[in-house]
Formats: structure tokens, C-alpha cells, sequence
């Protein structure tokens, strides 16, 4: 049913965040009938271009077309009405509110008198949601539904809504397997009807299950657009990381050394960990001395299985062991005794206390320990705090400096202070290089490399993969939630990476 | 064994879940049944007409202003100015009372529900807090207050020949009408809040505003709504309140915005928003009132017992309210 007609199209789309560009000249068209898949990694604008086909971001240069007449729309409400429908990621409905005025608030069938027409409306509601096998009482309260079902009668709203064109931020991302079979049902349903559907997800299979055509995003720039079919998963892979198939890049290029010689026992052995949906079966070891790196596409379950490990994901199934010892799952107290620190993802809102100097910042987690009847002892912290500063090469005027005034590169030093000063075991670094500067990078890899060479154990998530190749000495490479392969010595090269992550799977 | 467990975890946690919630949504109509009919017995005088009638006339005021903070409330706001606006309502009633009956009427709701206008505009344009909001304009309405009264030496009468103390002082069928002026409030109330789309887009401006906004509901303009309505009962309620003393007294209204607060929250409308109803504001207002009643049929208790009844109650239903959010959120 695809036509070469232009459903909708954003030409030349340019944003900017505080002088960071989110989009820059991208350009996407959407054909009638498609279904179009959009990839790309962290960052790479999928979300800021969903947010500025919808009306949520105005472009600051660049133009719409809908049906081939240039548009602007000012307000989500606006593409709304054009027939621009979105799920997103995250169900936007009002949990506490029955389901059927879920799917009609705005637009809720009348009575003679202008009062909603309850009756009408939970009869319409039930016969739109039996297409997509919901067969719950519509009268109960959203927020009571599972999660897969919320997504259905989000999907349900936008599409009832006389949309042209319907865009699905990750719809399968919370769904069962089940679900995800009636959601491609109703995805062949409005691709029939000549609905254009554009559709993010990271799970290849989906993709090249469902898609037309596809077009890959990185770092805010438009890298490919084309039918998806003939395209080998490899490639479209090595498109979203941003590496060349076979392009061997000399080690070195990064701050990392050599490989580490490490023990032969592992300190930490995790099992069949298993959480909820995210987590189906990642089993791991690493021993000390040894950088251990977790490769994947966002989704894959990497920050999971770090957070997993330190006790901040609750398991439903799966041991975790540090030297020999039970780590009981779902306590970060319990992990930290066992050894093991993390530094978190997100330096802004899970690391650093802005308003307080480096001193604070360096010291906070090591204070439970440095304390003698609730009091700390300042010579004990100043010794603490220097020692750091001067290891880790931290550049600020002085430990009484406001950590908000530093450099990114400097602020994560201090957040890799503050963890080391509580004498880990294993460190799990999320994302350590992350917006901070080359220099700093190097810096902060060749740190890495140090600690492991002292004895330290660590594992490293990171979407670099210069980062992951050059520094973990082994790879343990996931897909949807399970450790679907190891590569150690010789075998960690991007080719083989980018092949495992590829690998045809049975989800 | 993991796969075993959760059917019955599940299946307990759901029978629980139903129990609090139908504790949070009918727990203040059990507990008024019951106060009811346990004092019917033990108070002879509990159940007489007059003592009945009176009761429902002194909870009538109270109850309007209540109807206005249960739809802010809804919407996930609160109202703090309500106490100020209502006691103002009344003194500008009683001073318009000098034009007749509609100067009477007309002077208080237009002034009242400026000043909730502006509330509204505060908080829906500007993004500001509604508590911050509010609180400005209690302490301005009560400064208008004291200024028109000169700091309540003077004392606005109505004539004791205006039309306008019927709707105070009128009773049809014995009963006072200011109880039927409530009751068709409520009903008009809960039929806006319950059957019309301007209802709808208040539970969902308070249950989730930025879902609201994604699916283009008028969420600035239904809270602009909803705080001059509240500004417009309070100060309809002062109104009522002259026209019962005959005068606009200007040191009524001192907390009321937060008795109005804790009856609506009583009868079980959620105070982070999103859901809540009319018909439980009147079980709040009536459980608070009817405790009042007994404490002074006691006549040995000191009558500040009922503020003391009035927050365990409201303790109790806060933390219930808490606990269903937080079962909801782990869900």
C-alpha cells in the first residue's frame, strides 16, 4: 500500500539546546503507507526529531510539510488535529481516570443536554479497544491496567483520533511477546488502511520484521535513509555505533594501555540475573585486576546489569557472589559492604551535590566510615581529600571549591574520588566519559587503566566503542536483556562486537 | 518458585489494594453513618428537628466553599485565599446591600471572583505555586478587609427591610434556605464535574498535567477556571453569611481555608489531584459538623475537641491516601 507520496516531511531541521546541537540539518521524509523506522543511538536525536515532527520543539531553521503544504505547529494539540498522532515511550494518559476517557478526553461523544455521554462513550471504547485485543471492563481506572495494556489504549487513542500519520516511540519496549504480536497486528491493520507509521525501537528483529524503509540518526545528523530490507544488519548496525565495518582503528587512540594481567579467580560472579522485563539471563564474571566491558545497543540491558549488581534493580531471579560470598540482591548498603561501588550514568542527578565544595562531595559516602560517634574527624579528611586531588589530578583552586564550578571532566574525577575513597573492590563505571572533553577523556580512561593495573576489578559500560574495545580486556556482549556471547584477547575487535550485536536472535 | 510466588502475592495485594481504597474513597460515609446513629441513640436531643435543621444550616456555608476547593483540588491545586475571600464576601455584602438586593449579591461574587481570576491567572500562566499564589492574596483580601472596615470599627448592617436577608434568613418547609442554595450548588457541581468535559479535563489536568497537555486538553484556561469559581463561592458563601447575621462581620473566616481543605480531603478527594467528588466534600462537611454537634451536646467538652477530632481524622485519611499512592506506584 506504500505510494511514493510524501505524508509528511521536515526539511533541513537544525535545533539547539544551549549552544549543543540536537539536530542539525536533518532532513525526513515520511511516505503514505509506510512504516518507516527510525534507529539511532543515545543522543542521537530520535527524540528531539519525534518532538519537532509533533509540535513539542519548533525548529529553529528548517520547515515542515504535511500532505505537501508547509506547516507549523506551535503546540502538540496542533499536529494533533492535522492527524499526527505519537505514543510515547512513556504512557502519556491519566492513570487515575477511567480507560474509555482515556481514549476520549477532548473529544468525548455528547448527549442532546452538551453533558459527556457516559454510556455511549464506555460502549465506544470497548468495541475500539476489542480490535486490539483489550478486553478489560472500560470503566475501571487506567492506572489498573498492565502496562502493556496501557500501551495498547494509548495506541488505541492516538489511532480512533483520524490520524495519517502515527509515530511510536519504543511501543514495545514494556509489552509481553504476546502483546507485541497484537501490536504488529494492528501495525499490518493501519498500514493496509495507507496509515504512515513511524517506528523506534532498537530490536533489529522488529525492525526488519515490520519496517519499509529506514533512517538512521547519530549525533543530532542525518547518516542514512533507505528501504530496510536489502540493507545487511551489520551495516545498519555499524551506522548507528558510527564505525566502519572493517575499519580497524589503531589501538592507542584512546588513554588506555596495555591489556592487565589478571587473577585467575573472579571477585565477582554474577548469575542469571533476571529483573522484570529488562533483565532475562545475564550471567558474568570479573576478576581483579581486569576491566570487564558490557557491549550492546541502548535497550540492551547494560545499565540494568550494572545497577543489578549494586543492588539498585530489584531480581527476580540470579545470584551475585563477590569473593565467594552471597551479595543479597536489591541492597545497595549490602553491595557497598560487599565492595562494590558505582559511578551512576547521570552525573547531574545521581552524583554530584552542586552547592557543596569537593571536600563534601569527595568525602560523603566514605563519612559512615570515617566517623567516631557521628563525628568526623577533619585532619582524617583533609588527608582523604588531598591525597585524591593529587592522584586523580584534580583541578580545582581548592577543596573548598564549589563543585558546580568545575569542569565536567573534573566533576566526574571528584565523583570517581568520592567512590574510591570508600576502598572498592569493584568499581562499575556507567557512561564514564560521557560530555566531558577529549582531554579529560584520556584522562580519565588512563585513570581506569591504573586502577585496574593496581588490583582493582572494574566493569565498564560505555556507548564509546573506541572506549570499550580499547580499555575492557574482555566483553560480555548483551541483546534485550541476555549475555548473548564473550569476546576476550585477540577476539575484542569492533567487527566481532558489531557481529554479535547483529546476530539474528529469537526475540 | 518465582513463578509460583507472585499469583498469590498479586491476588493479596489486589484484595488490600480494593480495601484502602474503598476505606480512602467511603471511609468518611462509614464513619458518619455510624457517628450518626450511635449519637441518634445516646443523645436525646441529637435527633430532634431542631437540632437537625440547625446542623445542616450551619454545615451549608462551610459546604459552598468547600465545593470550590474540591475542584482546585482535583486539578492538583489548593486554595488558601478562600478563608480571607469568604469573610470579605460578606463585608462587601453587606456595604453593596446600600443598592438593593443584586448590589447586595453582584458586589461580593464579581469582587471575590477577581480575586480568584487572579489566583488562576497566577497559577496557570506563570507556573507559579498555588500555595505561594494563595497565600498572597489571603493576606491581601484580609488587608482589603480591615481597610474597608477600618480595621473592623465599622461595621457594615444590612437594613433589617432589605430583600436581600431572605436568602440568609428564609425558610421554606421549616428548613433555612441557605441548605437548598447549597444542595442545588452540589448537584449543579457534581453534574459539571462528573458528566461534562470541562469535569473531565479538571481530573486530568490534576491526575497527570503533562499527559493533559500532550492530548491538548485547555489546561491553562480549566485552572484559571477553577480558582475563580472557588473565589466566586467563597465570597458567595460570605454573602449568604451576612445576610444570615445581618451584617458583614469581619473576623469570620480566620482558618476556614483550612477546614474547607481538610473536608474535602476527608471525603476523600486525593490531595495531589485527580481524583476526588462533590458527594464526599458534603460527607466531609457533615462528619465535621455533626462531630461539632455532639461535642456540644456533651456540653463538658471543650469545643476545640472537634478541631482535635477533625485532624486525627484527617491524619488517618492523608496516610491512607499515601499508602495507595505508593502501592499504585510500585505496581
Amino acid at each position: 500500500m506504500r505510494t511514493d507520496a510524501v505524508v509528511l516531511e521536515a526539511f533541513g531541521a537544525s535545533l539547539h539546546f544551549a549552544g549543543v546541537k540536537a539536530l542539525d540539518f536533518v532532513t525526513f521524509s515520511l511516505h503514505a503507507g509506510e512504516v518507516h523506522a527510525l534507529v539511532g543511538e543515545n543522543g542521537a536525536g530520535k527524540s528531539t526529531l519525534i518532538k519537532v515532527l509533533t509540535g513539542v520543539y519548533q525548529p529553529d531553521e528548517g520547515a515542515l510539510t504535511h500532505r505537501g503544504k508547509p506547516v507549523v505547529f506551535h503546540r502538540p494539540v496542533q499536529a494533533q488535529q492535522a492527524g499526527i498522532s505519537t505514543i510515547y515511550q512513556e504512557v502519556n494518559l491519566v492513570p487515575l481516570m477511567s480507560v474509555a476517557a482515556n481514549v476520549f478526553l477532548g473529544r468525548q461523544p455528547r448527549n442532546r443536554l452538551g453533558l459527556v455521554d457516559t454510556n455511549r462513550m464506555n460502549a465506544m471504547a470497548a468495541e475500539v479497544l476489542a480490535e486490539y485485543g483489550i478486553e478489560e471492563d472500560v470503566r475501571r481506572p487506567l492506572g489498573e491496567l498492565a502496562v502493556g495494556a496501557q500501551q495498547m489504549v494509548a495506541l488505541a487513542r492516538a489511532v480512533s483520533a483520524d490520524a495519517d500519520v502515527v509515530i511510536m516511540d519504543e511501543p514495545t519496549s514494556s509489552l509481553e511477546p504476546r502483546e507485541v504480536e497484537t501490536l504488529f497486528g494492528v501495525i499490518e491493520t493501519l498500514h493496509r488502511k495507507g496509515i504512515a507509521i513511524v517506528y523506534v525501537s532498537h530490536r533489529m528483529d522488529e525492525l526488519y520484521r515490520i519496517c519499509d524503509r529506514v533512517t538512521v540518526l547519530r549525533d543530532g545528523r542525518l547518516v542514512h535513509t533507505g528501504p530496510l530490507a536489502d540493507l545487511p544488519r551489520i551495516e545498519l548496525v555499524s551506522m548507528m555505533l558510527g564505525r566502519e565495518v572493517g575499519d580497524i582503528r589503531a589501538h592507542g587512540a584512546t588513554g588506555f594501555g596495555a591489556e592487565h594481567h589478571a587473577s585467575k579467580e573472579p571477585l565477582l560472579r554474577a548469575e542469571n540475573l533476571v529483573s522484570g522485563r529488562r533483565l532475562a539471563g545475564v550471567s558474568l564474571d570479573v576478576r581483579p585486576g581486569e576491566v570487564v566491558g558490557l557491549a550492546g545497543l541502548l535497550g540492551s540491558g547494560r545499565t540494568e546489569t550494572v545497577r543489578a549488581i549494586l543492588g539498585d534493580l530489584p531480581l527476580d531471579g540470579g545470584t551475585i557472589t563477590v569473593a565467594g560470598t552471597v551479595v543479597p540482591s536489591g541492597s545497595v548498603p549490602a553491595a557497598m559492604r560487599a565492595g562494590i561501588s558505582m559511578l551512576a550514568e547521570d552525573r547531574k542527578s545521581d552524583g554530584i551535590i552542586p552547592n557543596l565544595s569537593v571536600r563534601e562531595n569527595i568525602v560523603l559516602a566514605a563519612l559512615p566510615r570515617l566517623s567516631r560517634f557521628g563525628l568526623v574527624s577533619r585532619a582524617k579528611q583533609d588527608r582523604i581529600v588531598r591525597t585524591f586531588m593529587e592522584r586523580l589530578r584534580i583541578k580545582a583552586s581548592s577543596p573548598d571549591q564549589k563543585v558546580a564550578e568545575l569542569s565536567g571532566g573534573n566533576q566526574q574525577k571528584v565523583l570517581l574520588a568520592r567512590w574510591l575513597c570508600t576502598q572498592p573492590k569493584l568499581l562499575l563505571l556507567d557512561e564514564p566519559t560521557r560530555g566531558i572533553d577529549v582531554g579529560a577523556k584520556a584522562e580519565v580512561q588512563a585513570l581506569i587503566d591504573e586502577l585496574a593495573a593496581e588490583g582493582l576489578a572494574v566493569l565498564l559500560v560505555s556507548s564509546d566503542m573506541e572506549e570499550l574495545i580499547d580499555g575492557a580486556d574482555r566483553l560480555v556482549v548483551l541483546r534485550d536483556g541476555v549475555a548473548i556471547g564473550e569476546l576476550a584477547g585477540d577476539q575484542v575487535t569492533e567487527d566481532n562486537v558489531l557481529a554479535a550485536i547483529a546476530a539474528e536472535g529469537s526475540r | 518458585m518465582i513463578t509460583v510466588d507472585r499469583p498469590t502475592r498479586t491476588r493479596s495485594v489486589a484484595s488490600k489494594q480494593l480495601f484502602a481504597t474503598v476505606l480512602q474513597r467511603q471511609g468518611a460515609a462509614v464513619v458518619l453513618v455510624l457517628v450518626v446513629a450511635v449519637s441518634w441513640l445516646t443523645f436525646p436531643n441529637f435527633g430532634t428537628v431542631d437540632n437537625l435543621r440547625d446542623l445542616a444550616l450551619q454545615s451549608s456555608f462551610l459546604a459552598v466553599i468547600a465545593l470550590g476547593m474540591t475542584f482546585v483540588i482535583i486539578t492538583g491545586g489548593i486554595d488558601l485565599s478562600v478563608g480571607s475571600v469568604y469573610a470579605l464576601g460578606g463585608v462587601l455584602a453587606a456595604y453593596g446591600s446600600q443598592w438593593g438586593f443584586f448590589g447586595a449579591l453582584l458586589l461580593p461574587l464579581v469582587a471575590c471572583g477577581l480575586i480568584g481570576l487572579i489566583n488562576g491567572f497566577l497559577v496557570a500562566k506563570t507556573g507559579m505555586a498555588p500555595f505561594i499564589v494563595t497565600l498572597a492574596t489571603l493576606l491581601f483580601a484580609r488587608g482589603l478587609l480591615l481597610a474597608i472596615s477600618h480595621e473592623g470599627s465599622t461595621t457594615y448592617k444590612i437594613a433589617a427591610d432589605s430583600a436581600f436577608l431572605t436568602l440568609g434568613r428564609g425558610t421554606f418547609l421549616g428548613i433555612g434556605y441557605p441548605v437548598y442554595i447549597a444542595a442545588i450548588l452540589f448537584v449543579v457541581g457534581g453534574i459539571v464535574l462528573r458528566r461534562t468535559a470541562f469535569g473531565d479535563t479538571v481530573f486530568a489536568t490534576g491526575g497527570a498535567e503533562n499527559s493533559a497537555l500532550l492530548m491538548g486538553l485547555p489546561v491553562a484556561r480549566t485552572k484559571m477556571a477553577v480558582y475563580t469559581m472557588s473565589g466566586v463561592l467563597a465570597g458567595f458563601a460570605g454573602a449568604l453569611t451576612a445576610a444570615y447575621l445581618e451584617s458583614g462581620v469581619t473576623v469570620i473566616g480566620v482558618g476556614t481555608e483550612l477546614d474547607a481543605i481538610s473536608v474535602v480531603v476527608i471525603g476523600g478527594t486525593l490531595l495531589t489531584g485527580g481524583a476526588g467528588s462533590v458527594l464526599g466534600t458534603v460527607v466531609g462537611v457533615l462528619l465535621r459538623d455533626v462531630i461539632q454537634n455532639i461535642i456540644n451536646q456533651i456540653g463538658t467538652l471543650d469545643s476545640n475537641y472537634q478541631a482535635v477530632v477533625s485532624g486525627g481524622f484527617l491524619l488517618a485519611v492523608v496516610v491512607v491516601q499515601r499508602v495507595l499512592a505508593r502501592n499504585r506506584e510500585r505496581r
